[in-house]
């Protein structure tokens, strides 16, 4: 028995050495992991990391190259069409159709997924309260805001309540308030046992994550809850240093020994060092000397952003000498 | 393959059509407008061809022989001149397209049993109007001849005769020979394989280009639902413009409609179907809107134009060509619609170019399913 075969009544997601090449270009890399039943991974990488292509494979519209693995049970190369009906996908660019009305949109998906007539009303009822459309249950698409667009998008794709959705970067581009609201969404099905596969490149989105898978170049480099990721992965210390005209000090900071990395964050810095004793006395003793009001120098938990960074850096500087001999 | 979801598309797409006025210009009005515009502005007819005359003669003789251009429809005098000076600058500044020039001796020649010469000069510059005006000339002047012969006969025998031989040509199908009898059934034709494949061939397109289509594929819809679904509100467009088609030929055109109506529309509905797919097999190909609608006018404009025997008649053009023409389907839709207006005969005798037109729908569908791949490349 093979590991993509085991717990598939635990598993909604596995996938084993799943790789996509276009030519040369190798979009996703011998990527391996798993997906709980019921559970929020968040799938986080820079743009043009793989994320989009990886979602393609898992939702059966982009065959892979090489590798195996099962979305809902079925295998990704050969149930392509079984996988389509039971998931849910939202890309990445606005999918519904601008022409025509809110209500029309969401019949339109209700008869591509065959909704039960029995139940076709109550499912459409849903969706638009859970959009917050109700009074614009006879507006054309393209006028809605983001926000609207985004839940109304969603709504369409899980009309058929599937056990697996996918969402890729489904908040980019909406305001603050909307992109919080959409998340309360995504805890409330996750809450019902959907299991949520969700791209995203916000740090504070992947906080809101069960877990999370870190993709780079097409590589998976780190996966984990972010409590893992944040306590377990990072080699070296994070300091916070809070002082007056925080730009300027990190001038001066970068210039000590042993520090790796300044970074602004809020209001103060976030420096990245080898050890935190050495580096908060020195820190503490450069900015008096040059005069800055310091308030705070202590070692903190990482935060995704800056475990995430690390861990990039790291892997640019091991690749690093590699393209220097090829060059 | 489930009617449910096909149905679903079909009242989509059916939304933006209504919605979106282009289209429905397109579909509807620019099919009209060309019907009205190659209805009246191709006619093939030559008719009245202004004409400037010479009579040197000014004698009752050459009166005689004049009248029987004054008589035909297909002549008009425009003016009497006097010298070659006069017939040049008549032609060349297009007051008239030929002239007649009767020499000073015309009666006496006559009179005295001899031949009389006479000049036709026509303006090469059209030469199917020349060729056509120089036809009708020579029946005139054909007829004077035997006109003057027999009274000469006549007077020196005191005796009544008969021409040997009684020619009596009849054009069967078009009696008065009007080119728009066999243009507009020609025109319907071309214009519905012209209209239709632009139509379908943005609609694959536009769904890529506007990433609805990835959404699409994510879902269970199969191909064919889709495709059918897509086909269904532009048949019903189509099969309209058949119908205004036929009610302008009808009432605006006169063109006689003598075949079987319902035959008319069937073989109109097997047509459609295959334009429409091979729209659909562009649109799928081309994934590009821009590129989609300009290899559907390419695809489709000239062949049925120039190739279908709608204007040229295929069996004058050189071999090589003829044998494409058999691969355009217009061109048995065309033969088909001719047969239905003007010979109305039915398939009984044109059963081959139904049949054709039959597996030309079968392919087209065929293929459009075939290339259409629920996937990303």
């Amino acid at each position: 028995m093979n590991s993509v075969e085991k717990n598939s009544n635990e598993t909604a997601v596995v996938v084993q050495d799943l790789e996509r090449r276009f030519g040369s270009f190798i979009a996703v890399n011998r990527v391996s992991f798993e997906v709980k039943k019921g559970e929020i991974f968040g799938f986080l990488g820079p743009n043009g990391a793989g994320k989009s292509t990886t979602i393609r494979m898992l939702i059966g519209v982009l065959a892979p190259t090489d590798g195996v693995g099962t979305v809902a049970g079925f295998d990704i190369r050969t149930q392509a069409e079984e996988i389509k009906k039971h998931i849910g996908y939202m890309s990445q660019k606005f999918s519904l159709y601008d022409d025509l009305t809110v209500s029309e949109n969401i019949d339109f998906y209700s008869g591509i997924y065959r909704i039960d007539p029995a139940r076709k009303k109550a499912r459409k009822e849903w969706v638009i309260e859970m959009a917050g459309l109700e009074h614009h249950r006879h507006s054309r698409t393209a006028i809605l805001s983001g926000g609207w667009k985004q839940r109304l998008a969603l709504g369409c794709a899980i009309l058929h309540e599937p056990p697996v959705i996918f969402l890729d970067e489904p908040t980019s581009g909406v305001d603050p308030v909307s992109r919080r609201q959409f998340w309360d969404l995504i805890y409330e099905l996750s809450g019902k046992g959907v299991t949520v596969f969700v791209t995203t490149h916000y740090m504070d989105e992947a906080e809101y994550c069960d877990r999370l898978g870190l993709i780079y170049r097409g590589e998976l480099i780190a996966a984990g809850t972010p409590e893992t990721l944040k306590t377990e992965l990072m080699q070296e210390d994070v300091l916070e240093v809070i002082c007056e005209r925080p730009q300027d000090a990190m001038g001066e900071i970068e210039q000590i020994e042993g520090i790796k990395e300044v970074a602004l964050f809020g209001k103060g810095l976030h420096v990245v060092v080898e050890e935190t004793e050495r580096a908060v006395a020195a820190i503490s003793d450069l900015l008096q000397r040059r005069g800055y009001a310091v308030t705070r120098v202590e070692g903190i938990v990482p935060s995704l952003e800056d475990v995430f960074v690390s861990l990039i850096e790291a892997r640019d500087r091991a690749e690093q000498p590699q393209q220097e001999v090829k060059r | 393959m489930k009617l449910y979801r096909t149905w679903a598309v079909a009242r989509k797409e059916y939304l933006h059509i209504i919605r979106d006025p282009r289209s429905l210009g397109m579909g509807i009005v620019i099919p009209v407008i060309l019907l009205l515009l190659f209805g009246y502005a191709l006619s093939l007819d030559v008719d009245n061809v202004p004409t400037v005359v010479w009579d040197q003669s000014e004698s009752q003789v050459s009166r005689d022989f004049l009248s029987g251009f004054q008589g035909s429809p297909y002549f008009s005098i425009v003016k009497f001149v006097h010298g070659y000076g006069e017939v040049d600058r008549a032609i060349n500044s297009a007051e008239a397209l030929a002239a007649l020039i009767i020499p000073r001796d015309f009666a006496q020649l006559i009179e005295a049993g001899r031949a009389a010469p006479v000049q036709l000069i026509v303006d090469g510059s059209d030469s199917d109007t020349a060729d056509t005006a120089i036809g009708y000339a020579e029946t005139v002047a054909q007829s004077f001849s035997q006109q003057v012969a027999v009274r000469e006969v006549q007077r020196k025998t005191g005796r009544t005769l008969d021409l040997p031989l009684d020619y009596r040509p009849r054009t069967w199908y078009n009696e008065d020979m009007e080119s728009k009898n066999y243009i507009v059934p020609g025109l319907i034709a071309v214009i519905m394989m012209v209209i239709a494949a632009l139509l379908t061939s943005l609609t694959i397109a536009r769904e890529w280009e506007r990433g609805t289509m990835e959404q699409l594929i994510s879902t269970p819809v199969k191909g064919p639902e889709l495709i059918l679904g897509k086909l269904f509100p532009y048949f019903t467009i189509g099969m309209f413009d058949v119908l205004l088609a036929v009610l302008m030929g009808e009432f605006l055109f006169d063109v006689p409609l003598r075949g079987s109506v319902p035959l008319l529309f069937g073989m109109a509905a097997v047509f459609l179907v295959g334009a429409l797919s091979l729209g659909i097999l562009i649109s799928v190909v081309t994934k590009s809107q821009l590129l989609a609608s300009q290899l559907a006018m390419v695809l489709t404009f000239l062949p049925s134009f120039l190739l279908s025997g709608f204007m040229y008649a295929i069996s004058n053009m050189p071999q090589p060509i003829q044998i494409i023409t058999y691969v355009i389907p217009a061109t048995y839709f065309v033969s088909l619609l001719k047969g239905i207006y003007l010979k109305g005969v039915g398939l009984e005798v044109m059963a081959i170019q139904a049949g054709l037109l039959g597996a030309f729908g079968v392919v087209m569908v065929i293929l459009a399913n075939d290339k259409f791949k629920k996937k990303l490349e």
